[in-house]
């Protein structure tokens, strides 16, 4: 079976899960004798060399096309708003607020209309423009390469998916990794959402990351129960010894905070938690890396509070810093708001961390060996980190079962599913 | 002549109340005393008060053919006191026949048993005084926390005084041979053993409203006649299961309290079964054999054996941390402490830790307050974080 899909980003150059989980849900597709192409907007040359990889920046665009002319009818040019973006990494906000402020930067309609383009393949102002050229490319790609089913990963990609159906007539898979409400709370992008919802009208498949996605897919985008299914994520096993000689430079122990420190991962919560435990132990130290549009205001608050001696602050952390992350911590917290999945968690077990996740997680529906409290509740989870650094029984637990249960999440696993899914569609 | 022995068990943990760690050091009351009310109430009018009088009735109507035997843990009779002493003085006319023996155990339906010698001897003996106390009853059979058993556990009830203790006739103690006799202790043959009838006793237990199991609907007839298909030979059926199978694990709609209603009749009309007490059935039959049995086994789940309490890493750190306050309880005279002590002891706190029912959790979910076992260990030691504060200013 050949497999055409379309993704927005590929490891190494990734800015969240969205990549991580394409790039292993294509290798575990490989061991399941499934040929992929995988396209992506801009190919760096440093991925992985057993992946058959399109790089959309150099494929040609005829703008002459009738379809073309047809499918800019369709579309009407739209101002993003920077807020909206979504995946956007800190360093790139503040790069974009800069140019904003400056006004320097033009994005020239003709340029990215051309016959030749380098995407950006990020998350900048001119996404729309990028997500429309990448569309009609599709349509370029589709007729070029032979195939079986169309994949598209997140909304990014879902116009490219649309497009490659018309041209080819193949079923159409559509991959929910997060959802507009998952980014924005109650105050969706419309933009972004009718991406989101003609994606998954004009897809046979809808799969969604977790029962959570799955619900909020049919309650707020109205599509058919039927066709939609879950597909948990899964992670690859690492040597946990790997930076197990990673020296602790303090005796305290220490609770870690990872991701963006964004509205949908809960940091404010983290922050209140560790007021909580600090009253009554001052000998742990808490740790927030990452950055985001909610860091200048989480510092205030943990001044506010007087206990920035015992909170401290990283920066955006990635690649090797992260694992080193893990092993210098002892608990590990991910209070998300609202997480369609939520890879991180198992990267913290895999290195044999405890962790305390929030119930409003994709991933929480298959972790037996993690604490799970509602994001909002910060008593039950201030419990848990004092329990966990407290009580030793818990962590042996999860020392002993939680790598296993992690280990058991293979992405070779999830693919098997997923071919099973592909077989009823052909 | 043949007997039909029921035990019925009688317990009521005091659960404890969600207890933080900003609570150590400044709170001391435990307890979430208003389910622990709302739950005794409700089993007491479901099960406890219509049951009690169904078997007062039996035997009224039946007079000393009709035999029941129960353990109420100490616990569960503190908390009759507090929240529903009507269900403490219909288990007082019941005694008032005659026809109903009351079991010893350790008074909170502890697991001492497989700790410490001296508390379990300690606990078995404040129980039997409470027995003695609301019941006017002298107790001569045992029966541990849960059916825990072991040649060793059996001596030292044995020590105790006992003649009679019950346990589970676990299929891989029993082997080829048959719970349906007595058998003794292997250390100290004074010590006689009634084994539970597993399968008649959870036909009932569990089975009864099981529409899916092939016997369903299990009538007094069917019951009788596969009572007369047990061999010649044997001589007695050990019905033990917990008293709350009638209207609280079965409903009442399922029509189990007729089903109890209905049984003493078809017994005597159509077979030569009677009705016994534990230390009557040990008294009327010789023992046949000893019953070797070198490590603990109780009446819980598939294994038979301690999983359910003991084991993963929640249970043991919290069974142990519980456990080495032992020395520094004995110094301690405070009576608020010695409560505590006993009431942080019953069994039921260990089994909510259990991680055995990540998969089929249905039957450990029953009345369990906690939504995961991390929540009852982390609970539990906040709880203990405490006490030993306390007991350390003892």
């Amino acid at each position: 079976m050949k497999v055409l899909m379309f993704g927005w980003e590929f490891p190494p150059h990734i800015t969240g899960g969205l990549g991580t989980a394409s790039y292993g849900l294509v290798k575990g597709l490989l061991k399941h004798n499934i040929d992929v192409t995988f396209v992506v907007p801009k190919a760096y040359g440093d991925e992985d060399k057993d992946i058959r990889l399109v790089n959309a920046s150099d494929v040609p665009l005829n703008i002459f096309d009738k379809q073309f002319a047809e499918y800019q009818k369709h579309l009407s040019y739209i101002e993003i708003n920077s807020k909206l973006i979504p995946y956007q990494t800190p360093e790139e906000y503040y790069d974009l607020i800069n140019q904003k402020e400056s006004g320097t930067k033009e994005i020239g309609q003709n340029k990215i209309y051309s016959e030749k383009y380098e995407f950006s393949g990020k998350y900048g102002s001119n996404i729309m423009e990028e997500v429309r050229r990448y569309a009609m490319l599709a349509q370029e790609i589709a007729k070029n390469n032979d195939f079986d089913i169309i994949h598209a990963h997140d909304w990014l990609a879902y116009e490219a998916g649309i497009q490659a159906k018309k041209i080819s007539n193949a079923p159409l898979v559509v991959h929910m990794h997060a959802t507009e409400y998952d980014r924005s709370g109650e105050n969706v992008n419309k933009v972004v959402y009718d991406i989101e919802k003609r994606g998954m009208d004009a897809a046979d498949l809808v799969v969604a990351v977790s029962n959570l996605t799955r619900n909020i897919v049919i309650d707020k985008y109205g599509i058919n129960p039927e066709k939609v299914v879950v597909l948990h994520n899964a992670v690859e096993p690492i040597d946990s010894m790997a930076f197990a000689g990673e020296n602790k430079t303090v005796k305290e122990k220490i609770v870690t905070f990872l991701g963006r420190v964004t509205f949908q991962k809960g940091p404010e919560y983290f922050v209140e938690a560790a007021y909580k435990v600090l009253q009554k132990d001052k000998n742990v130290r808490f740790v927030m890396a990452g950055s985001g549009d909610m860091l200048n205001k989480t510092i205030k608050r943990v001044a506010q509070l007087g206990i920035a001696n015992r909170f401290h602050f990283t920066g955006f952390l990635k690649g090797e810093d992260v694992d080193k992350m893990f092993a210098l911590s002892d608990v590990y917290v991910m209070p998300s708001v609202s997480e369609p999945f939520g890879i991180s968690p198992l990267e913290a077990m895999r290195s044999n961390v405890p962790v305390i996740i929030s119930k409003q997680s994709g991933v929480s529906e298959i972790l037996n060996f993690a604490l799970k409290a509602d994001f909002w509740d910060i008593d039950a989870m201030a419990d848990y980190i004092y329990g966990l650094l407290k009580y030793d029984g818990i962590s042996k637990m999860f020392k002993k079962h939680g790598k296993t249960e992690v280990d058991n999440l293979k992405w070779e696993n999830a693919a098997k599913k997923l071919v099973g899914y592909y077989e009823k569609l052909v | 002549m043949k007997s039909i022995c029921f035990y019925f068990q009688v317990h009521q943990p005091f659960r404890l109340r969600k207890y933080r760690f900003f609570d150590i050091g400044k709170e001391h009351n435990y307890y979430d005393g208003y389910q622990n009310e709302y739950i005794m109430k409700r089993v007491a009018e479901k099960c406890y008060l219509p049951m009690n009088k169904l078997l007062l009735d039996l035997i009224n109507e039946y007079g000393s053919q009709f035999k029941v035997s129960f353990s109420i843990s100490g616990t569960a009779l503190d908390q009759f006191e507090m929240y529903t002493p009507e269900v403490l003085d219909s288990f007082k006319n019941l005694a008032d026949t005659g026809n109903v023996e009351f079991l010893a155990e350790t008074y909170p339906h502890a697991l001492s048993s497989l700790k410490s010698k001296m508390e379990f001897s300690k606990q078995v003996k404040e129980h039997k005084a409470k027995i003695k106390k609301q019941f006017g009853y002298n107790s001569k059979t045992f029966r541990n926390t849960e059916l825990i058993y072991s040649d060793e556990i059996g001596e030292m009830v044995a020590d105790l005084g006992f003649n009679t203790m019950l346990t589970e006739g676990a299929k891989h103690i029993l082997g080829w041979k048959s719970p349906n006799y007595v058998y003794t202790n292997a250390i100290n043959p004074k010590l006689k053993l009634l084994l539970k009838n597993f399968r008649l006793s959870d036909d009932i237990a569990f089975r009864f409203s099981e529409r899916s199991w092939e016997d369903w609907p299990l009538t007094t007839d069917k019951f009788v006649n596969w009572l007369n298909q047990v061999n010649e030979e044997e001589q007695v059926i050990n019905l033990f299961m917990d008293y709350e199978t009638f209207g609280e694990h079965q409903w009442e709609e399922t029509g189990i309290f007729d089903f109890m209603k209905a049984l003493p009749q078809a017994v005597f009309k159509n077979s030569d079964y009677t009705f016994n007490t534990p230390a009557e059935v040990t008294k009327m039959h010789q023992p046949i054999a000893k019953l070797h049995v070198p490590y603990p086994i109780s009446w819980a789940d598939e294994e038979r054996d301690l999983t359910a309490w003991l084991g993963n890493e929640l249970q043991d750190e919290a069974f142990d941390k519980l456990y080495q306050l032992e020395g520094k309880i004995k110094k301690c005279k405070d009576k608020s402490i010695l409560t505590d002590w006993k009431y942080l002891q019953t069994s039921d706190h260990f089994y909510y830790m259990c991680t055995k029912w990540f998969s089929d959790g249905d039957v450990h979910k029953y009345f369990n307050p906690y939504g995961s076992p991390y929540d009852a260990f982390i609970n539990y030691m906040n709880v203990l974080s405490d006490f030993e504060i306390r007991v350390d200013d003892c």
